[in-house]
């Protein structure tokens, strides 16, 4: 199959890439706009009163070494999902530069112009407006330029609370394997950050008088920002859907639900570690998730039964290179000592003691080995170095744990483990270039993601589990010199999911209940 | 017409300003004189309330500065900065307008009275929408001066208005200076530590020291009746100079015996100094006798002032 290139997928997807380009403007306007609103009289105050200048700033400086996502993750009680909790994150990281920047400036401007100034009777009000804030633009206008940089960058992470922005982009190319995609997010992010800082810097050249503009550019920019965020949420529906960027880009997910099902939603693209929480919350109703989740019992949520079959089955497998196990003999029998031994409901459970007792992913896999008989004593051998790798999610982590101690156990070698790699592309590829030697991956991911065949080839494959291993296994053999072990036993597959309360008021028990009830809202 | 009372300012336990009583008359001015540290512009600044005293009182016009608010009494106070205090962002225009534009004048208005002092200050009218940084240092003062001058008031304060620049610009701007009528009925106050520039501009002299005013008088009581050794010590270097420009050639006439003709043929007016009288007759042999007559005259006058 001939490979799209960057340019046809930026012809077919450019009505999304222009309404993200549009969305990440106005994320960053709004909340640049909104720092300078709070930043730059709080530089002021503090300028004015310097025994809060050290606290202000101090405080500012904490807020902005927050690692982002974190920050975004604090948000989300306080304001829900959506553009509000990452504008208002984005205001956090753009306040200390503007803050500084006008405290700094403020404080610099030569004590004698404002004696002069004073002496010639002006007001603590005149003397800010006329003599300070304008000596001071200069050193204020590079702490804006700075913000704004910092937010065209911060603003592609939006997309983890379903505000959207490149970030869609961005994040759904790397879970989905598509270089394209992530070009198509990246290339217009970096243009914008450069764009933006070059606009700042001309109005920074053409001085203080031309800020008076301004004052008729911003109703007009906040009128579009504003008519940015009324109109994707003036969607009929008044169900709230909210899929992960790589359900959003699958075959076997939005693009299924459509072509198969014909269901037609604008749906909000949101981060697999908030959604499940969003939605026992009411702030979304239906959500992507994975059958094996252990969220799905703490959260109370509904499976809906997939009668159309566009969910092909995902069985989880360890993958590794031939040749790495022939340079580890033994290592495929400790591996293979966990075939078949996690069943769906275990694997929730397994889930479940992670994500919401806080049991770690180690204590976890300690608990099952035990239960199972399967625990053995490290043998601290020197044999060599096995890498193991894993997605960032929790149900890796407990697998990398439990092939850790099996191999320790039953091998001679160590294990060195690199958990937390972003998404499917990213472990494949350091799988590829030998920078692990292996990880856990589904079935149905090895078949659409990293295979992507046919249509036909699809349909005919996915009907039945073994047929979809032994189809991937051949196919990577060939392609990659990969082998897919055998199968740990769960199916992790795809699935669409709502409160059990509100999915038995509607009376919506599968997907095409879903369907038929979306049609008759229309 | 200004009356300090008793006025007081210390800084941290240190007295800068010690006690001091002076007065300030119309169609004066007054120069505090002394050297750096004193408290000469302490004091100067505390008339327009930049600085606040620990106490004492300040009358302007019999009435307290502490009467009105501390903006409303600077716009009715003219200041002169030692490096012109010009605002970088602004044009020469909007640096001259910024009084009229506080007290809200019309733009008509505003502009007529740019362009008197323009003419009054020999500035052209281009410098008008150049930056301060344009400028020459003597272009900026002369700036500054009709920046003070232009909401016409009473009372004019000068901190060193001429330290920053150049002895041949500080000559011009000083004959200019002197001959300004805008000033004739003002009431002015001149910082300087400057001795030639406080015997050019000042009617009156205060020398201050260590917070006190030494002395106080005319130029002519300063260095004819020093009150103390301080006083005549402080002078000592500059004494004969400044004796000479001191005297006018109205005054020697009467020492003058033959008093000739010379006064005429030299282009000289008895508003002369003398100093500036000997000058132009010894670069001429012409003059060999008058000159020798005119030193002659001052040496007598001399000795009945001094006593």
């Amino acid at each position: 199959m001939k490979q799209q290139s960057l340019w046809e997928f930026v012809v077919e997807q450019h009505e999304k890439l222009f309404s993200q380009i549009l969305e990440h403007l106005g994320l960053t306007f709004l909340s640049l706009f909104l720092a300078i609103l709070v930043g730059v009289p709080l530089g002021i105050l503090i300028a004015r009163n310097r025994k809060l200048a050290n606290p202000v700033l101090g405080i500012a400086g904490i807020l902005q070494t927050v690692p982002s996502i974190a920050l975004l993750g604090f948000m989300i009680p306080a304001f829900g999902i959506g553009a509000t909790p990452a504008i208002v994150a984005l205001l956090i990281y753009a306040l200390l530069p503007i803050i500084r920047n006008t405290y700094t400036g403020i404080t610099g401007v030569n004590p004698l112009l404002i004696e002069s100034a004073t002496a010639l009777g002006m007001n603590k009000r005149q003397l800010l407006f006329n003599i300070q804030l304008p000596l001071a633009m200069p050193v204020i206008m590079a702490g804006i330029r700075t913000a704004a940089v910092i937010n065209v960058g911060v603003a592609t992470l939006a997309s983890f609370v379903a505000a959207g922005g490149l970030g869609e982009f961005i994040f759904g190319g790397i879970s989905l394997n598509n270089t394209n995609m992530i070009l198509a997010g990246a290339i217009p992010a970096a243009l914008l950050a450069i764009l933006l800082d070059q606009c700042i810097a001309l109005l920074q050249k053409s001085g203080y008088a031309s800020l008076r503009y301004l004052k008729l550019g911003i109703p007009i920019l906040l009128a579009i920002v504003a008519v940015i965020y009324v109109w994707p949420s003036a969607s009929k529906s008044d169900l709230k859907f909210g899929f992960t960027p790589e359900f959003m880009g699958r075959q076997d997910g939005d693009l299924g639900l459509r072509s198969v099902y014909g269901i037609q939603i604008k749906p909000k693209v949101v981060s697999d570690a908030i959604m499940y929480k969003a939605a026992s919350e009411g702030e979304l109703d239906v959500i992507s998730g994975y059958s094996t989740d252990g969220r799905i019992q703490v959260f109370d949520l509904l499976v809906l039964e997939d009668d159309k079959n566009i969910f092909p089955p995902y069985y989880a497998a360890p993958i590794i290179k031939t040749k790495t196990l022939a340079k580890f003999p033994g290592l495929k029998d400790a591996l293979d000592l966990l075939a078949g031994k996690i069943s769906d409901s275990l694997m929730r459970d397994l889930n479940y003691k992670t994500d919401f007792q806080n049991l770690t992913p180690e204590k976890v896999a300690k608990d099952f080995l035990t239960e199972n008989g399967l625990l053995k004593e490290k043998r601290n051998g020197n044999a060599g170095t096995i890498r193991i790798g894993s997605k960032i999610f929790g149900e890796q982590y407990i697998l990398v744990a439990i092939y850790k101690m099996l191999i320790e156990g039953n091998t001679d070698y160590q294990v060195e483990t690199k958990t937390g790699l972003g998404g499917t592309k990213i472990c494949f590829d350091a799988l590829a270039n030998d920078a692990i030697d292996l990880y856990p991956e589904y079935t149905g991911t090895g078949l659409l993601v990293l295979l992507n065949p046919s249509q036909e080839t699809i349909r005919k494959v996915s009907q039945h589990p073994d047929k979809t291993y032994d189809y991937v296994n051949a196919a990577f053999k060939k392609q990659y010199g990969i082998e897919w072990l055998q199968p740990i036993g769960f199916n992790n597959a795809y699935a669409l999911m709502m409160r059990q309360k509100q999915a038995a008021s509607l009376g919506i028990r599968s997907i095409s209940d879903l369907k038929d009830y979306l049609d008759k809202a229309n | 017409m200004i009356q300090v009372e008793s006025l007081t300012k210390r800084y941290n336990g240190k007295t800068a300003v010690d006690s001091i009583s002076f007065q300030a008359n119309e169609q004066e001015i007054l120069v505090l004189l002394g050297t750096s540290g004193c408290g000469k512009t302490t004091t100067l600044k505390m008339i327009n309330r930049l600085i606040e005293p620990d106490s004492g009182t300040i009358l302007i016009d019999g009435k307290s500065i502490r009467e009105q608010q501390a903006e409303q009494l600077r716009m009715g106070i003219g200041f002169v900065m030692q490096h012109s205090g010009l605002f970088p962002h602004y044009t020469i225009r909007q640096n001259i307008a910024v009084v009229p534009k506080l007290l809200k004048w019309s733009p008509k208005q505003t502009e007529q009275r740019t362009q008197e002092l323009l003419e009054k200050l020999h500035l052209s009218e281009d410098v008008l929408n150049r930056y301060p940084q344009e400028l020459s240092g003597g272009q900026q003062q002369r700036v500054g001066i009709a920046r003070a001058l232009i909401a016409n008031t009473p009372v004019l304060l000068m901190d060193e208005p001429f330290g920053a620049l150049d002895t041949i610009t500080k000559a011009d701007i000083h004959a200019e200076f002197k001959s300004l009528q805008e000033l004739k009925n003002k009431t002015v106050v001149l910082v300087t530590h400057d001795v030639q520039e406080a015997f050019e501009l000042g009617h009156r002299i205060a020398l201050m020291d260590n917070g006190k005013i030494i002395q106080i008088g005319t130029r002519e009581e300063i260095i004819y009746r020093p009150k103390n050794s301080f006083v005549s010590e402080f002078f000592a270097e500059n004494r004969l100079l400044l004796e000479y420009k001191l005297t006018s050639i109205s005054a020697l006439m009467p020492y003058l015996h033959e008093s000739g003709n010379f006064l005429n043929q030299s282009n000289l007016s008895e508003s002369d100094s003398t100093w500036h009288a000997l000058q132009k007759l010894s670069t001429d042999k012409t003059h060999a006798l008058d000159y020798e007559r005119l030193s002659q005259a001052f040496g007598e006058y001399r000795k009945s002032q001094i006593r």
